[in-house]
């Protein structure tokens, strides 16, 4: 176990040098100036392209300049966004509003998948089965932002069911709307990972054995079937958790909740480039992280891989 | 010693039946993976109609003007802004008082095209890079499958973000083909390895080399033919994607400039009055959501004629 978590720790360290590489390639290798593409589409003040030159370290040799970028990275100094903020500061502020969101979203859809997985397998091949997977398969297709104006629309503004935007307060209440859309585009992957499990469980050994020795459906089905099939789908949940915090710019933007993946979509809307690629950086070095966790997690949940 | 007789039944030996059994039919129907697929496929409804749904947007993205004669760009008139359908506008008008079908239409193939590079380049990449990480192993493999974890650990819509930001200045179809494609390339490469993986420990790949055939014509000729089922599987999903993340662009405003017709880019400029005329963004939603689902179900479809085993959990 120990030399399983070592070795995944260190297979991530190359990974985290070539996203932040790459990123950093990205932006100051490409046509033009890179400082004035930082500015996206305004003229800059030629004062703040002085500082901007100097913040990037651009008057040095490109392998200098993103060595003193990851130095900057890994002592907590993530610049300033166009406005003056700390961008550390906003992050404490916002992330854990985003983290709260996901979390809801993500609960939301483990418990989706695990309901109408363990209905879909013990159905298999009826209607209800086929209608449950045409179902999850639709609602995945969805364009993200198109859902969420669906039920923006819908349960925002005209039944007034929920709260149209989020805003400063980001309660629990207020983001649920968005958390069950959330999970509504993405419970399909776990679903079909519970109905499998739980089609290949009914002709398990153990559950004939089970039924065999007398015992009800009611107590085969959630102690003997359901529980044995939740590991996947545990682990599929929480990495689609590492996903869904890089990925809720547009949820946010559209509910405006005041999360990290507003203060991206804000940054895109505004053209405030370097405010992108700082967040942008920040997201996926968190998306590596947690799927190095979601990893170790899948080798703790799971007695039966055995890792060398 | 003992009286008892045991009576052992031995069947007559009837030659003929043996000849029957072994008997080979060559007129019977051939079988084979494709073959059954397309069996199972021709049974299911669902099949036929997203069929239709991709020839249909094909048609529409090809040929535009034969669906409408009214311009998506031209005599937009602000008396019509955010109007309801009127005779000649079946759906309406923007809130620049533009047509709301025809914009529709002559969006299609801007979406049809971003998926379809997308896809092309995705393929370009991530199947060599997938075919000879696996085949060949050893260091390349280590080489290979380390540089597509880097790729693949940056979320594709982050990286397409990036991209599509600083190049602000050169935005259109083909770039924003690339800033998805370049990062989503990843996904294609590890699901083919694993694939590869499996098919170049068979017996025929190992007489073909046995045979003299060199390692890379034998990778082109058998391996790769017999690995490509999940991938088209893959690239099929992925067109939907691809259409997806282009629409999700645009509606951030970083993917095609006004000058080229977007759905995404519609969605967006119709959010600003989604209270008082809604329809403006349901219609390209709509029309965004039937064509991702559409490319969605056909590679849902298809992979699952294409496995035996799901046909048998059936």
């Amino acid at each position: 176990m120990l030399m399983y978590v070592g070795r995944r720790l260190l297979q991530a360290i190359p990974v985290f040098f070539g996203t932040t590489f790459l990123i950093y390639f990205m932006v100051f290798s490409m046509p033009g100036d890179p400082v004035i593409a930082l500015f996206g589409d305004k003229t800059p003040n030629p004062a703040v392209l002085a500082q901007v030159t100097a913040q990037y370290n651009l008057d040095k040799p490109f392998f200098v300049q993103y060595f003193l970028y990851l130095g900057n990275l890994f002592t907590g100094n993530l610049g300033v966004t166009f406005s003056g903020r700390d961008v550390s500061d906003i992050l404490a502020s916002a992330l854990p509003v985003t983290v709260k969101l996901v979390l809801m979203a993500v609960v939301i859809e483990l418990l989706l998948s695990i309901t109408v997985g363990l209905i879909s397998g013990l159905r298999k091949g009826r209607v209800l089965d086929h209608s449950n997977l045409i179902a999850a398969l639709v609602l995945s297709s969805v364009p993200p932002f198109v859902a969420l104006f669906v039920a923006q629309y819908f349960i925002g503004i005209k039944l007034g069911w929920a709260p149209v935007t989020v805003g400063a307060n980001a309660t629990w209440g207020a983001m649920l709307l968005p958390a069950i859309v959330i999970a509504l585009t993405i419970y399909v992957t776990g679903m079909r990972l519970m109905r499998g499990s739980v089609i290949e469980a009914q002709s398990a050994e153990y559950v004939r054995t089970a039924a065999a020795k007398g015992l009800s459906r009611k107590r085969i089905i959630p102690v003997h079937i359901a529980r044995n099939s939740l590991i996947p789908v545990v682990t599929n949940s929480a990495a689609s958790f590492g996903a869904l915090i890089a990925g809720t710019t547009v949820t946010e933007g559209i509910f405006n909740i005041p999360g990290v993946g507003n203060v991206l979509f804000q940054a895109i809307r505004l053209g405030e480039n370097a405010t992108v690629v700082s967040f942008v950086t920040i997201l996926t070095i968190i998306y590596v992280v947690v799927n190095i966790l979601v990893d170790l997690l899948y080798a703790v949940l799971d007695p039966r891989i055995r890792y060398v | 010693m003992s009286d008892r007789h045991v009576e052992h039944y031995v069947a007559p030996i009837d030659p003929a039946d043996a000849i029957e059994v072994d008997k080979v039919s060559l007129g019977d129907r051939r079988s084979n993976l494709w073959i059954d697929a397309w069996r199972d496929l021709r049974r299911r409804p669902l099949f036929y109609i997203s069929t239709a749904v991709v020839l249909l947007v094909s048609a529409v993205a090809l040929f535009p003007s034969l669906f409408t004669n009214v311009s998506p760009t031209d005599n937009c008139l602000l008396v019509n802004s955010n109007g309801g359908p009127i005779a000649g506008h079946p759906l309406g008008f923007t809130l620049q008082g533009c047509d709301v079908y025809s914009r529709i239409v002559f969006g299609a193939s801007t979406s049809l095209s971003v998926g379809i590079f997308v896809i092309i380049i995705s393929a370009v990449i991530g199947i060599p890079m997938g075919a000879i990480a696996a085949y060949y192993g050893g260091w390349i493999d280590a080489l290979l499958s380390r540089v597509g974890d880097i790729f693949f650990a940056i979320p594709y819509f982050l990286a397409a973000v990036v991209v599509m930001s600083v190049l602000s200045a050169h935005r259109n179809v083909f770039v924003i083909a690339v800033a998805i494609a370049g990062f989503a390339w990843a996904s294609l490469a590890r699901i083919l390895r694993a694939e590869v993986l499996q098919v170049k420990n068979l017996e025929y790949v190992m007489a073909s080399e046995a045979v003299g055939r060199s390692k890379f014509s034998t990778l082109l000729r058998h391996v790769l033919p017999n690995s490509l089922t999940p991938v088209i599987v893959y690239l099929t999903i992925a067109l939907g994607g691809a259409i997806t993340a282009e629409a999700t662009l645009s509606f951030l405003g970083i993917g095609l400039p006004s000058s080229i017709m977007s759905w995404g880019a519609d969605i967006s400029r119709a959010q600003t009055s989604l209270r008082v005329a809604p329809m403006a963004l349901f219609w390209p939603s709509l029309a965004l959501t039937i064509t991702v689902l559409a490319f969605i179900m056909l590679g849902e479809l298809i992979r699952d004629a294409l496995d035996p085993k799901a046909r048998a959990h059936r």
